[in-house]
């Protein structure tokens, strides 16, 4: 996403390479937010639904409507209506709800920890499986662990998210009672602690509310495996790809030659070189959990901005569907330029060049 | 004797086919394509996918004559409702007491028209856009990879919603919306595999005869680009169908009645703890065809990419 073009060798310049690639960097960024910006707004224009009856309703008088439909800026030229649009955006004005009548970024900042919390479980279940995993497959290229890891990342690759979780609530929580059904937390248990940082296995555990923190996590446990699971199989296949990488290269004979244990040069010699490509991977992984989570966030009725998301599809609430996708797509963004720089930062090799 | 016949003209075929000095263009590329054919066949999950996926194909030519019952008209709603399954009901009925069985494999027709059109609309976007952007370069491909850089910014399942929550719910909206998100990736791979292109001698050469941009490009630039992307998208197509049973679950993709997978789970989910097959068999087709799709791509990169040959 923020590659940039190989620029013709030998042209001298003046400016630290550091400054050149930062500047590059932000107008990257600046140009991703812009057309981010500009597509949301596209799409508000083409939808069918008139912006003046959404706030109205149908019964309005026709003077109403005309105040609302000057109220709205829908007068004006589109490159204008677009000023004003990007100009609200970017101090975090997307205009109020139709179904909570409250501002969208507000809702936004209520769904969000629940989003947040459920991916982080989930990157952190994928990451401590995925990496032992590509590895194990890796040491024993083409063996039966091999095939076991790769078809069971395929398996994970092929499975509708939404219809896992059906069958995980079916098996798990109806048949088998061993986690907690929808939801984020038991209602008996809601008011037990105070929200603080939104997050509730942070709050509870924090404020020593063992029984909470209990309830919490069996209710997050089926929804962060899931997609732990998600994420593991794209982990583990990238560890896979470069730990065989490493594993082919000098220094690895080399460390063999010196009679180093197997076990160190695997996970101390090898991996510490994989790990670097490794950070963008799971970097990736965790932004894309967040494409995952609208629809487990459905089937678990976890109140996150997936699931607001969904619910304003469902009510045509046009502007907070674009609140959200902004969003969605600038943590995106923002990820995606996080794993870049980490990259940069962790391997030697890379930053020299700067 | 006629089957010994039969036999010698197939030995004749294969020397044909492995000729070391092929006499004409056409015994070259038959050749290369069986050899790539003997690599494919020796890799068994791959195998497994393409007959997943060419018994979906077949499944959809002739979902008249495999399904049972009529898959939109349910039979006796006092009697028939929500059956387990049996050997009258293979699947089970659902809550219209409409034979699952029937339904599911008339979805394989909805699930191919998905991907099919998708395949066909994104395609050429992407090769367009991605060789365009390669061959003039400068401000050229500027423009365009910005371009391609912002609908990769977004998260595909999102635009996607974003789209149909614009054009409104249906298949042929899906279809689109999911479209619109599949090109960018494809695009980015042409102009990579153009990048190495440009500059060949046969490109000059054309270009010296006096061949316009547009007809270098379409006639000479595109068919090279072709193959890896055609592999690009055949590795897609299992989030393709993910995505549209995802957008049919949410009830923006195929309207009731419309037997599309990604609904009747959605449909099923009411009656989840009960009368589990109503959502569990639809799942299991997407799940059983993506896997298939899955396998082909596999083993088609694995035969196909000279890096994983090493």
């Amino acid at each position: 996403m923020t590659d940039i073009t190989i620029q013709s060798e030998g042209r001298a310049s003046a400016l630290p390479g550091w400054i050149i690639k930062f500047g590059k960097l932000a107008s990257t960024v600046a140009v991703t937010l812009f057309g981010l910006l500009l597509v949301t707004f596209l799409i508000g224009r083409v939808v069918p639904v008139d912006p003046v009856l959404s706030v109205v309703g149908d019964r309005a008088s026709p003077s109403t409507y005309d105040r609302v439909y000057l109220e709205l800026g829908l007068d004006r030229p589109l490159y204008e209506q677009f000023y004003l649009y990007a100009k609200k955006a970017v101090t975090g004005d997307f205009g109020e709800s139709l179904l909570t009548k409250k501002p969208i970024i507000s809702d936004i900042a209520r769904a969000f920890p629940a989003t947040l919390e459920l991916a982080t479980v989930g990157i952190i279940i994928g990451t401590l499986l995925g990496i032992p995993a590509g590895v194990w497959a890796a040491v024993r290229q083409g063996r039966l662990i091999d095939q076991l890891v790769r078809i069971f990342g395929l398996v994970g690759y092929s499975a509708p998210i939404f219809w896992l979780g059906l069958m995980g609530l079916l098996l798990f929580y109806a048949k088998w009672g061993l986690v907690a059904g929808p939801g984020r937390i038991d209602i008996s248990y809601e008011y037990a602690f105070t929200s603080k940082t939104g997050l509730m296995l942070l709050d509870t555990a924090m404020q020593g509310q063992w029984a909470a923190f209990r309830n919490v996590v069996s209710h997050i446990a089926l929804p962060g495996a899931l997609l732990g699971y998600l994420s593991m199989a794209y982990i583990a296949r990238m560890t896979r790809s470069f730990m065989l990488n490493e594993l082919a290269q000098e220094y690895i004979v080399t460390a063999r030659v010196k009679g180093v244990a197997e076990w160190r040069i695997i996970w101390v010699h090898a991996l510490r070189n994989a790990a670097v490509p490794l950070v963008t991977v799971i970097a990736l992984s965790y932004a894309h959990l967040l494409e995952g989570s609208v629809l487990t966030e459905t089937v678990f009725a976890w109140p996150g901005l997936g699931q607001y998301l969904t619910n304003s599809l469902q009510n045509a609430d046009m502007n907070a569907v674009l609140g959200s996708t902004l969003l969605i797509g600038m943590v995106f963004v923002g990820l995606n330029i996080l794993s870049d720089l980490l990259y940069t930062l962790l391997d030697p090799r890379v930053r020299s060049r700067l | 004797m006629t089957e010994l016949d039969a036999d010698h003209a197939n030995q004749g075929l294969r020397q044909w086919l492995l000729s070391e000095q092929p006499a004409s263009r056409r015994q070259a590329r038959s050749g290369q394509a069986y050899r790539a054919w003997l690599a494919f066949r020796a890799n068994r999950l791959g195998m497994l996918g393409l007959g997943i996926v060419l018994a979906l194909v077949l499944v959809a030519i002739f979902a008249g004559f495999i399904a049972p019952y009529d898959p939109l008209l349910g039979g006796d709603l006092r009697t028939e409702r929500l059956l387990p399954p049996s050997w009258d009901h293979l699947m089970g009925t659902d809550d219209l007491a409409r034979d699952i069985f029937s339904r599911v494999v008339h979805g394989s027709r909805v699930t191919l028209l998905v991907v099919g059109l998708v395949a066909i609309i994104a395609t050429p976007v992407g090769l367009l856009v991605g060789t365009t952007a390669g061959y003039f370069g400068g401000w050229v491909d500027t423009v365009l990879m910005r371009v391609t850089d912002i609908f990769l910014a977004f998260p595909r399942l999102i635009l996607a919603l974003a789209f149909v929550a614009a054009l409104g719910p249906g298949i042929e909206n899906a279809i689109i919306a999911i479209a619109i998100t599949s090109w960018p990736p494809y695009a980015r791979l042409a102009r990579a595999e153009t990048l190495t292109i440009r500059n060949a001698e046969h490109i000059d050469a054309i270009r010296l005869q006096g061949a316009s941009s547009g007809r270098i490009i379409w006639g000479h630039v595109v068919p090279l680009c072709l193959s890896s992307v055609i592999i690009r998208v055949t590795l897609d197509m299992a989030g393709i169908i993910l995505t549209a049973a995802g957008l049919g679950f949410l009830g923006l993709g195929a309207q009731p009645p419309q037997p599309e997978w990604g609904a009747m789970i959605a449909a099923g989910r009411k009656f989840l703890i009960d009368y589990w097959w109503v959502a569990t068999m639809p799942g299991l087709a997407i799940f059983i065809v993506s896997l298939g799709f899955n396998f082909l791509g596999d083993g088609l990169r694995d035969v196909l990419d000279p890096k994983a040959q090493k």
